[in-house]
């Protein structure tokens, strides 16, 4: 779909694995809700109708149709889509929450599909946890036995786990509420204990479904950085799914944008930015600040004849914001250097059409 | 009550060849003959129904004399005598239902000698009013607060000083057996609904049916497989107290927010762990709730129940009735209210706590466990002391305060008799001679195939042709009764009496749906009012208009009218602010805002008033019976205590049932076409 796979950028200095394989692997998935929904991806020709011609024939919805995406090990993936898209469905897929229709779901070489109930249930024990929209937590038990509830449902001693669960009831900053109850906490409060309960048992992926949208914008963003700072303090590897492009963009290593159960694209943000996939992108991605997103490798012209070849030189991966200042103050044309090799030139009028807001280089 | 309402998408069918541009005029003329239409073939009913009745007055009215049976009930009262005959020889009747018979009675008896009747030896019960009061003290404290422990000793005590120990405890016996069996089967029954849709596909139409019975009629079946007494009384009334707790317990289960459930399915819970440790935990305070209206339920069936000789104050507010002795019931009548508002509010107090108590401050906590124990330690000893002492245990004094209050009322019954009489009878004939005998023979005299006939077609336009289908077949096995007759005349009664409940609701329903200062003042009494076993209200009543039927109308409408009351003010609360705002500022004055707004928009909530009105009414017109009502309330209290009426009671017990599910289905039917 995108016409480069380019690696994740280096912004955040997040833990990187991209040589070993990814910790899940989504191949063919399709989930159709409805009579019959089995045959639906198993006919080609059902298979290319839209949602609503698929309603019309067979009574079914298709959520889900044909998502395949890998997640790297520690990165940040954004599933990201208007609501009925079908991301919140997709996410309760990979763990089963609702069962998938066909496809694959390998998770550390194992395919989740095939696991039985015991298997699955020690998975999600051990491997995953969930951070839901609208908390979920338990209003008769105080933060302290919220966050310590999957412990206990692990069968962890009650000492151990209450230890446990004041460890990350400090990690997620709600020292002093431990012993109140939810509904004496504000909503950014309570996503906290939301968050800290999926941390607590120390899995190895957290999914994350629309965990801000209930929230007032200003504790949104706080709680955005608050994913980004345990992000760097723990290196999970997290799969966030939101409506918001900004809080995409801000979060995510990768995006994949869904759009009536359909993968529309999946990059970077400056991929999306930079070449979106169709006019649905480009729509979507039309009011970012192009500059905080854009880095040199997409607005650097190739090297012409009477180019100055004597100025600055900087990475392909630096955002143009950063730049900026940088080129304008440079007499000479800046050249994108990677390993040595010269892979363009930046002047000042290839900055200026991104920083002014029109169309940038491509 | 009219509910001739237009049906706003029906219109443009018939006349689809019309322009666009044209519907939305041709619509509302269409909407103004459709409602013309409805209120005209009913219209037009009652008129053909009037002009028949003038011609065909008297002729084939299927009257039944008082003593006459039917073929139907001489089979059932030998029905009746070979299962008596039988009863230790049929192996269904051996091995069921006495079995099932011995159980209940064994935990009746145990109860029963526990509190209130002398057992092995003694002569009075193992506990004696000490250690009731001492106990009910401590539990309300436990599950509530203070403030009802204290309510319920004061209460407790009173019955002591009414010269009622005995039989409050009886009542309360034979209550709290029927609870706790009920329970044990009802909130496993309501989780099972509450997980399973299918479970709960299956059930609910069960318990819609049994909601909507009058609590009467359950007692006649089963007096012909318990035998009359305790053990089938509690029978009933685990029947009938079971329906609420099982539908508020799987209402609870099934509002606990999924987000929470899922939550704990993605932590890794079995289906055991969610169970045990997110959904009953969740909905612990509204299963307390259906506990309380279980609880309510039951004292209304165990007071009823002294029909077919259940010990306890029913018996003594019944026999009272009978021999027309206000006083006695009025006192008795008070014991069952006290009991009434000790169990009601001791049970709210404590589904209020599951909410409140964790919020208590810490240090209140840490003391509540040591004061719980030397609370229960004060109750044990209490309980020993009544045990061993008799002062302790038999209620001192002769119950003096009861027969003041007996002898007050006995007085005051006879001043208003004397001085108002001619108040009251002129209030009690102008209503039965304008109202009620009219519609009563117009009912009775007419030919009966005329009524059916008028009823089917009043189902069918009002209920459309599956509330039709349903009329004719109740009226069907309604003839097939034998008892028509009987059964038209309660039907009047029930009428008449709903046309006024819903006169009431209307102007206070209205009142406080409009005004949040009347609301707060009128619905805590209302509340109350709901609570009381509808036995009380005849007492009274009875006091005022002597025994007649109008005695057990006016009854029947000041039972049924909180709800009515109730169910409308919520209807009226629920328009939208902004259509009042919008209509105020269109220069409405008040009338039109009530009759053009906020009536109109509220009036699903008036075809629910009717139809629980109505079934209120039907259950409380029957228990008339026993202060002179007649009819069919008449036969089943006939049936239960001449055995050679026994068939006819419980045919007059199936007519009754039989008139609910055709109120019921009618009303429903037209209050679904109404908010559609």
């Amino acid at each position: 779909m995108t016409p480069t796979q380019t690696e994740v950028p280096q912004r955040r200095g997040t833990p990187q694995d991209s040589d070993g394989t990814p910790v899940i692997s989504v191949r063919r998935l399709w989930k159709v809700f409805g009579p019959k929904a089995d045959r639906v991806p198993e006919s080609e020709e059902l298979c290319g109708l839209t949602r609503r011609e698929l309603m019309d024939r067979t009574g079914c919805t298709a959520a889900v149709r044909d998502v395949n995406f890998d997640v790297r090990q520690g990165e940040v993936f954004v599933v990201m889509g208007l609501s009925g898209s079908g991301k919140s469905t997709l996410v309760r897929c990979l763990t089963r929450l609702i069962e998938p229709t066909s496809g694959e779901i390998v998770f550390e070489g194992e395919d989740i599909r095939e696991a039985d109930d015991r298997r699955l249930r020690d998975l999600r024990r051990r491997k995953f946890s969930m951070v839901f929209q609208h908390f979920g937590l338990l209003p008769h038990r105080r933060v302290v036995d919220n966050v310590a509830f999957g412990l206990e449902i692990r069968g962890m001693s009650k000492a151990e786990r209450t230890r446990r669960a004041l460890e990350v009831v400090e990690l997620v900053g709600l020292s002093g509420y431990e012993n109140s109850y939810p509904d004496q906490l504000s909503g950014g409060m309570q996503q906290r204990v939301g968050l800290a309960r999926a941390l607590a048992g120390d899995p190895d992926v957290l999914f994350f479904d629309e965990p801000f949208s209930a929230l007032d914008p200003l504790i949104r963003r706080d709680m955005q950085n608050e994913v980004i700072r345990l992000h760097h303090e723990v290196g999970k590897t997290m799969v966030f799914i939101t409506h918001d492009l900004s809080e995409a963009l801000k979060l995510g290593d990768r995006i994949l944008i869904m759009r009536d159960g359909k993968m529309v694209q999946c990059g970077t943000g400056d991929e999306l930015v930079g070449a979106p996939a169709d006019d649905y992108v480009r729509e979507f991605v039309k009011d970012v600040p192009r500059g905080d997103v854009l880095t040199l490798r997409w607005i650097m012209r190739p090297l012409a004849d009477g180019d100055a070849l004597d100025g600055p030189e900087l990475g392909p991966d630096v955002v143009v914001r950063e730049a900026t200042r940088a080129v304008l103050a440079a007499d000479k044309p800046v050249k994108v250097v990677e390993n040595g090799e010269l892979l363009g030139i930046v002047g000042d009028e290839e900055i200026l059409a991104v920083v002014a807001g029109q169309e940038g280089g491509m | 009550m009219t509910v001739a309402v237009e049906k706003p998408e029906q219109p443009q069918k018939p006349e689809p060849p019309l322009k666009t541009d044209a519907v939305p005029p041709a619509a509302a003329s269409g909407a103004r003959t459709r409602k013309v239409g409805r209120g005209t073939v009913v219209a037009a009913i009652v008129v053909v129904w009037l002009v028949l009745f003038a011609l065909l007055r008297g002729r084939q009215t299927l009257t039944l004399a008082a003593a006459d049976l039917t073929d139907l009930h001489r089979w059932i009262n030998d029905l009746n005598d070979s299962i008596g005959a039988n009863r230790n020889s049929n192996p269904l009747f051996l091995y069921f239902f006495n079995e099932i018979r011995l159980v209940i009675d064994t935990l009746v008896t145990f109860v029963q000698e526990l509190i209130s009747q002398p057992s092995a030896g003694r002569p009075l019960p193992q506990i004696g009013w000490l250690g009731v009061v001492g106990i009910v003290g401590y539990v309300s404290w436990a599950v509530g607060n203070w403030r009802v422990a204290l309510l319920a000793v004061a209460g407790f005590t009173f019955f002591g000083l009414q010269g009622l120990w005995q039989e409050s405890m009886d009542t309360l016996a034979l209550t709290v057996s029927a609870v706790v069996v009920a329970l044990l089967f009802a909130i496993p029954l309501g989780v099972w609904a509450g997980l399973s849709d299918r479970f709960n596909r299956i059930v609910t139409p069960f318990l819609d049916f049994m909601q909507t019975m009058p609590t009467f009629v359950y007692l006649a079946p089963l007096t012909l497989f318990f035998l009359i007494g305790g053990a089938s009384a509690t029978i009933a009334t685990v029947i009938y107290a079971a329906p609420p707790a099982i539908r508020i317990t799987a209402h609870a289960i099934r509002s606990v927010p999924e987000t929470t459930v899922e939550a704990a399915d993605s932590l890794g819970a079995t289906r055991r762990q969610a169970l045990l440790k997110v959904l009953l935990p969740m909905s612990k305070r509204t299963v307390v709730m259906g506990v309380n209206q279980s609880i309510m339920a039951a004292l209304a069936m165990v007071t009823i129940a002294a029909l077919i000789d259940a010990p306890g104050l029913g018996k003594t507010v019944m026999k009272a009735l009978e021999s027309l002795d206000v006083g006695t019931a009025f006192n008795a009548g008070l014991a069952i209210v006290v009991l009434a508002i000790v169990l009601d509010r001791v049970t709210t107090a404590a589904s209020a706590r599951q909410e409140t108590s964790r919020h208590a401050s810490g240090r209140f906590a840490t003391w509540r466990r040591p004061l719980l124990a030397a609370g229960g330690v004060v109750a044990a000893v209490l309980v020993y002391m009544s045990h061993t002492y008799v002062w302790a245990a038999e209620f001192p004094g002769e119950g003096g305060a009861g027969s003041s209050i007996a002898k007050t009322a006995d007085t005051t019954t006879t001043w208003v008799q004397d001085s108002l009489s001619g108040l009251t009878n002129a209030f009690r004939d102008a209503i039965t001679n304008g109202l009620l005998n009219p519609f009563q023979s117009l009912l009775t005299d007419s030919p009966w195939w005329l009524v059916a006939a008028v009823l089917i077609a009043l189902g069918v336009v009002l209920g459309g042709w599956r509330a039709g289908a349903v009329a004719a077949v109740c009226v069907g096995l309604l003839v097939g009764t034998g008892l028509w007759s009987d059964a038209m005349t309660t039907l009047a009664s029930t009428l008449v009496a709903t046309v006024l409940v819903m006169v009431l609701g209307m102007a206070f329903g209205v009142w406080m749906g409009r005004s949040l200062l009347v609301d707060r003042v009128l619905r805590p009494t209302l509340d109350a009012a709901q609570v009381m076993p509808p036995f009380v209200y005849l007492v009274p009543f009875l006091a005022l208009f002597g025994a007649t039927r109008f005695t057990a109308i006016v009854a029947a409408i000041v039972y049924a009218a909180p709800v009515a009351i109730k169910i409308i003010a919520d209807g009226v609360r629920a328009v939208p602010e902004a259509t009042v705002e919008a209509a105020t500022s269109a220069g409405c004055n008040t009338w039109q805002i009530i009759t053009k707004v906020q009536l109109p928009m509220s009036r699903s909530a008036l075809t629910l008033a009717t139809n629980q009105g109505l079934i209120y009414v039907l259950s409380m017109v029957v228990v008339g019976g026993l202060v002179g009502a007649g009819a069919l309330g008449h036969d089943v209290v006939a049936g239960f205590s001449q055995g050679q009426l026994y068939g006819k009671g419980l045919a007059a017990g199936f007519a009754i049932v039989l008139l609910g599910v055709m109120f019921d289905r009618i009303t429903q039917a037209a209050a679904r076409r109404v908010s559609a």
